[in-house]
Formats: C-alpha cells, structure tokens, sequence
C-alpha cells in the first residue's frame, strides 16, 4: 500500500467580519510585500501563531496532519464547523490553504455538491457532457460512459428533456449518475448521499463501496455515522479545527458520540445551523427532555418513560402536521421509527407566525444501555418535510433498577432488553 | 488514444513523485496554462451553454443578434448623423455606425462578460475545481460567435451599398482582420479579468464597469472619425489601444481611415502586457477568492 495523501501541518484562517485588513493602504502594504517574495507582514510569527490577534481571524483547521493509503476509504467526521468542509475545499483546490501543504497522487475529483453547474435550461443529455466536464472528464470519457451514466440515473425517456422539467427526485439521480462515473484515483465526496430517496441513497452508498474496492481512495464526510462506518474503515475526527483522533471508524465514532453528549448533557438543545440551510416553511428551535420527575436532562434508565419537547416555529400556516421521532444505535442502526401520523394522528391546523411545542411521551425504550442518536422531524401531513434535525440528538440510556451488571448488557450483544420469565426445577427423578 | 490519455492521468506510485502539491500561495508566474487545454472540452461546452441557453424561451431567438446591431445603428445615424451632424470620412452614415458598432460591441461585450467572472460563478468556484480561465475563455469564444453573425450582416450591407454605387472600397488592410479580432479580444479579456479579480474585494467596480465601457466609447472613434479630432488633441484618443482597431477596421473594409502600422503595433503591445498584467492577478485571486467573495 502505498501512501496516495499526506496532508502535512495544514492550516486555513478565515477573516472574520470585514473582508481584507482593513485599509487600503494596509492591503497594499501586504502585497507589495508579497510581490517581492517577503511573507505577510501582518501574519502571524512563531510561537503567537494561533492567538486571534485583531479578533477578525478564527482557524478553521490547525496544523493538521495525516495520511491517506491508496485504496483507503476514510471517513472525516466532526461537528458543524469543526474543519470538516474546508478541509475538503483545500483538498479539491476550491481554496488554498494559509499554510502547511497537501501531496496528493493521482487525479482528485470532489463531489462537494451534486449537480454542480447543471443548467435549468439545457436537456439532460447536455447537462451530462456539462457536468461531467466541470468535474473534469474528456469529452471522448463521457461518450464511453454516457449510457451507463443514463441507465444508473432511470431517465432513459427524459434524456433530451430540460432538467428544469424533470422532478428533484431525477435531478439528483441524473447529477448523481454522473459524478458516479468519475473515474478519478481520488474521489471526495461531502454529504451528497442526504439527498434522493432513501433508495437511491442505497444505489449510491452501493457505488461508493465499489469505487472503494476498484482500489481507488476515498474521502467521504457525512453526518449520517450508519453511512461512515459502512463505508469506513478508518475515521479521523475534527473538532473546532483539530485532528483528535485517527482510528477504526468504529472507535472514531464512538469517541464522537461521547463528545457529543457531554456537551449537550442538559436535555436542553438549541439548534443551531448554517446560514445556507434555509427552512422556508418552519423550522425547530430547541429541543427539551424531560425524565418521569420533569427534569430536564439527556439521560434515562433503560425502559424509563420520557418526554421529548420539540420546540418549532412555523412561517407559514400549515392545516396539519405529522411529527416524529427517528432512533438509532451508535452505529447507525435505526431501532425505532417514532411518527405521529402511522398512529393515525394529525396534529394541526397552525397560523403562519406561530410557535408551537410538539410534545412526544415515549413509554421508555427496552434498549441496551449506551448511546442513541435522536431525529427529529416534523413535516406536512402527506406532504414534504419541513424540517429535519440530520445531525441528530445523543441521548444516553443507562442501567436502573433490577438490572445490575452491565458486563453482558453491551449494545455489541443485542439492541433490545426483554423481561424474560427465568425458572428451573429438577427433572429425572420425579417418583422420589 | 483513450489509453494513452488515461496513462497520462495515472502517475506512477513511488515515493516523492507526488502528482500535485496543495500549497498556500503558488509561484506569481505560474499559470498553469496547460492545466486549460486539458480542459479544453470544457470551454467549448460553456461556449454552447451560453449559446444554447441564452435566447431560449424568446421569441426570436437568434434573430436578436441581428435586430440590436441594426437598431444601434439607425439610433446613432439619425442622432449623431443626421441631428448632430457628426463627419463621417464622407462614408455612406449608415455604415460608418454599423462598423463602429460591431467593432465596438464585441469588445464591451467580453470585458462586460468577463468582467462579472467570479462574482456570477461564485457558486460553482466554490463547489469544484477547474482552471477558471475557461470561463473567461469560453466568454471570449461565444462572444466570437455573435461577432461573426453581425460582421456577415455587416458584410452583406457593405456589398448592398457597393451595389448600389457607394464610394467605399475595402482595401488590403483585410487580411489584418483575424489580428485585429485577436487584439480586441485580449483587450478586453485583460480589462475584464483584472476588473473580475478586483471586484471580489472591491465590489463597487462592478458599476463602474458599465458606466464605464460607454464611456470608453466616447474615447473611440466609434461616432466619430479620428481625421475629425484637432491635431491638438489627437494624442488623446489615440492613446486608446481600441482606437487604432476601430480606424484600421474601417480602413479595411471601407477604404477610409486614419491609422498607421506603429499605432497597431502600440495597441498589440498594450493588449499583450494587459493580457499577461491580467492573468497574473487572475491566477492570484483565483486561489483564494472562494474566502472573500
């Protein structure tokens, strides 16, 4: 095996607040001086490297460092704003890091988006050859492949259609089909898989591994852990711009969930997104738990009733609306699919404008101790979702009451507790 | 062929012969330009997006390359023709303002066009990586498109008025066609690629780029020939590296004119340095535009 990436000592500052230093008389000075060879003068000098000396600058990444086998499938996982993002648009040259470097062997092809400058206006068929030369095929390669790449898609009857007809659904499946068909040594992919139907994101995580087994490397970033460690062997973990930890994937996630925990021990979440992350019909706002006293916390004994409050705000007026409830292992299992309307409830109607707590009482989960990965959503009845916490929520269940030892009560052994009926009596010598 | 291409991408795996190094701030002159002609498949694609995308769902599609040159013309003929009553080197109006026009418009259309380079493909920039300058490159070759159309109906008007017994004569200066073309095209490449750098950080350029081109046409011959500038102030207009391009343009094609081979060879020089000025900025800002835009 040989070593396709080294990322050594990588670094990316962003400014904060107003774009360049300030003055025009200061941006000149930087690139006189830049254009004379000299560093930076208002860059940072040694041992003061990462202090925020006028406030403006936050690091994104710190002197990362790590390498990449060839054929390896690595996961990258991290919070929102953990580096994870930039680390990728240094890696598919979007944007040059501020120091350190990044030795790659190979052709990169990043898939930071889907779809990537396909036109409204022009038919599937010129969007492929499009696309595809955006991400960088020959024309002569998407010839070759153009059927597969239609065929992977299902639109074989819309081909010569414009892509501002066909529906979301065949829009990601036709610029999936094509930047499945890269045939890069290097493939980067962020989070594309949280689109389509859940099919389809089976169809793609499938090509994925096959790309992985063609031996061709991977870097793929997702929040979905049950993707990651699929797909993954190894993980590195990112937080607020550090590697913490390069490791099997299984503990890599682990050691994320705990984090993740910790940090939201309170039963209080407020939820926090990116700008770009527009809900246009409403969206959450925070999300309480509440155990059987009416604390507020994230911890509960294993089979203890609960209480999650689901805090949203709706722009618009909705006539109803189903809520629920997603659950998963820390492995990315999904245990339990808790929505309100497969028990036949509507909830609703809502004025535009109004703030509204979905309240959800789970009896308590028979679930071995460990953590739980929550997904909230709330959405039309019927109709699409309004907003849905991909994320997720670690809630931690723990041992209580008659359940004593946990040696044998690890979620490796089984998912489900069951209150078995245990007796024994001598056999064999009944007459005596 | 394919294998050979395929070859080609896929370096040998040995220690230290990595095919790409990411670094902070590359080389000022290294512009990668061969990075381009791999993707050259590429700028011919944008060149018929643009194309292909521009004038669908209108009416008369095509046609409007032909109506807004026309339109132009008859709108400076009768203002500054008939109303100012502007000299035209004793040449029919109608034609003195069409060759001014198309001259003109290919020019201001691909420094307007590429002008606007970073901040309108800001979304794909940020998303994938490719040389960028085949956006502006793309620009430059569809604008070539449009410019063709309107010289053919240029051409076909001239022979019209030859027909009809004009005095104009093309001249020999016509095989300077594809240099002159070639000149304006690095013009306004140059003009437009150092704005587009420039306008990531300073947004206020974008408008005076607009205002700024119908400006610049007052300081070209475009309504006016340069024999009717006082030998005082002819200095001035001819300091403009379009205004030999405008004066040989007619020369050629319609026999009148004042331009000498040393003012080409200014404007070709001035497009040359402008050219290499311009694609080093670019080639700067382009890495790490992606955080200011």
């Amino acid at each position: 095996m040989a070593t396709v990436i080294s990322v050594e000592k990588l670094s990316k500052s962003y400014h904060l607040g107003q774009i360049g230093t300030g003055t025009f008389a200061h941006d000149l000075n930087v690139w006189w001086a830049k254009m004379r060879g000299k560093p930076n003068p208002t860059l940072r000098i040694g041992e003061t490297e990462y202090n925020n000396r006028d406030g403006e600058e936050i690091w994104a990444l710190k002197d990362v460092s790590f390498t990449v086998q060839q054929g390896e499938v690595l996961g990258i996982i991290g919070r929102n704003g953990a580096g994870k993002s930039t680390l990728l648009k240094i890696l598919s040259r979007v944007t040059a890091p501020t120091s350190g470097k990044i030795k790659v062997k190979g052709r990169v092809a990043s898939l930071l988006e889907v779809g990537t400058g396909f036109h409204p206006e022009l038919t599937g068929r010129e969007n492929v050859y499009l696309n595809g030369a955006i991400l960088g095929m020959s024309r002569r390669e998407i010839d070759r492949k153009f059927d597969e790449i239609v065929d992977f898609a299902e639109v074989e009857k819309f081909i010569d259609t414009p892509v501002k007809r066909y529906s979301s659904g065949m829009y990601v499946r036709l610029a999936f089909a094509v930047a499945a068909h890269l045939e890069p040594e290097i493939l980067v992919v962020d989070e594309v898989l949280a689109v389509g139907d859940a099919e389809f994101q089976k169809k793609c995580l499938g090509k994925m591994g096959d790309v992985a087994h063609e031996g061709r490397t991977v870097l793929f970033v997702s929040h979905n852990m049950g993707a990651v460690s699929t797909l993954c062997q190894q993980s590195i973990l990112l937080n607020k711009g550090d590697l913490q930890l390069i490791d099997e994937t299984e503990k890599v996630i682990d050691e994320y969930m705990v984090r993740n925990t910790k940090e939201t021990y309170s039963g209080q979440v407020e939820i926090f997104r990116h700008s770009s992350e527009k809900k246009v019909v409403g969206h959450f706002v925070r999300i309480h738990f509440r155990n059987k006293d009416g604390q507020m916390t994230q911890v509960f004994g294993s089979g203890e009733k609960f209480t999650v409050d689901l805090h949203a705000h709706l722009n618009n007026s909705i006539p109803s609306v189903s809520v629920g409830i997603e659950i998963f292992s820390s492995k990315g299992m999904q245990v339990f699919n808790l929505r309100s309307d497969s028990q036949g409830i509507s909830l609703g109607p809502y004025a535009g404008g109004s703030d509204i707590v979905f309240s959800v009482e789970i009896p308590g989960l028979p679930l071995y101790p460990g953590l739980y990965i929550f997904r909230p959503w709330f959405a039309e009845l019927g109709g699409k979702r309004i907003d849905d916490l991909i994320d997720g929520i670690a809630v931690y269940l723990e041992l209580r009451g008659r359940y004593q030892s946990e040696k044998f009560i690890q979620q490796e052994r089984g998912l489900l507790m069951l209150d078995c009926v245990w007796n024994s009596k001598k056999c064999g010598n009944e007459k005596q | 062929m394919i294998e050979l291409m395929e070859k080609e991408t896929i370096p040998e795996i040995e220690d230290d012969n990595w095919a790409m190094i990411i670094e902070p701030q590359r080389s000022l002159f290294d512009l990668r330009l061969y990075e381009l002609w791999r993707y050259r498949d590429l700028v011919m694609l944008f060149v018929r997006r643009d194309f292909v995308s521009v004038y669908k769902q209108t009416i008369l599609g095509p046609l409007w390359y032909l109506i807004q040159p026309i339109l132009t013309t008859l709108t400076f003929t009768v203002i500054f023709g008939q109303i100012a009553s502007l000299p035209t080197d004793g040449l029919p109006q109608f034609l003195f303002y069409m060759s001014g026009t198309v001259v003109w418009g290919y020019f201001a259309d691909c420094l307007n066009k590429t002008s606007n380079t970073f901040v309108q493909n800001a979304g794909l920039f940020g998303k994938v990586y490719f040389p960028r300058l085949a956006v502006p490159v793309s620009i430059l070759i569809s604008n070539l498109v449009t410019f063709a159309i309107q010289l053919a109906l240029f051409i076909a008007f001239l022979l019209f008025f030859m027909w009809t017994g004009s005095r104009v004569s093309p001249s020999l200066w016509l095989f300077l066609l594809p240099i002159l073309i070639l000149m304006m095209a690095g013009l306004g490449l140059g003009f437009g690629i150092i704005i587009s750098s420039l306008t990531t950080k300073y947004r206020d350029l974008r408008f005076l780029v607009t205002f700024g081109v119908q400006l610049m046409m007052y300081a070209t011959p475009v309504i006016y020939p340069v024999s009717s500038i006082p030998e005082k102030y002819r200095w001035l207009i001819l300091a403009n590296p379009m205004t030999p391009i405008v004066e040989a343009f007619r020369y050629a094609f319609l026999g009148t004119g004042t331009v000498s081979l040393s003012q080409l060879l200014y404007s070709f020089g001035f497009m040359i340095v402008l050219v290499i000025l311009g694609a080093i900025i670019f080639n700067r800002v382009e890495q790490t535009f992606m955080d200011t835009v």
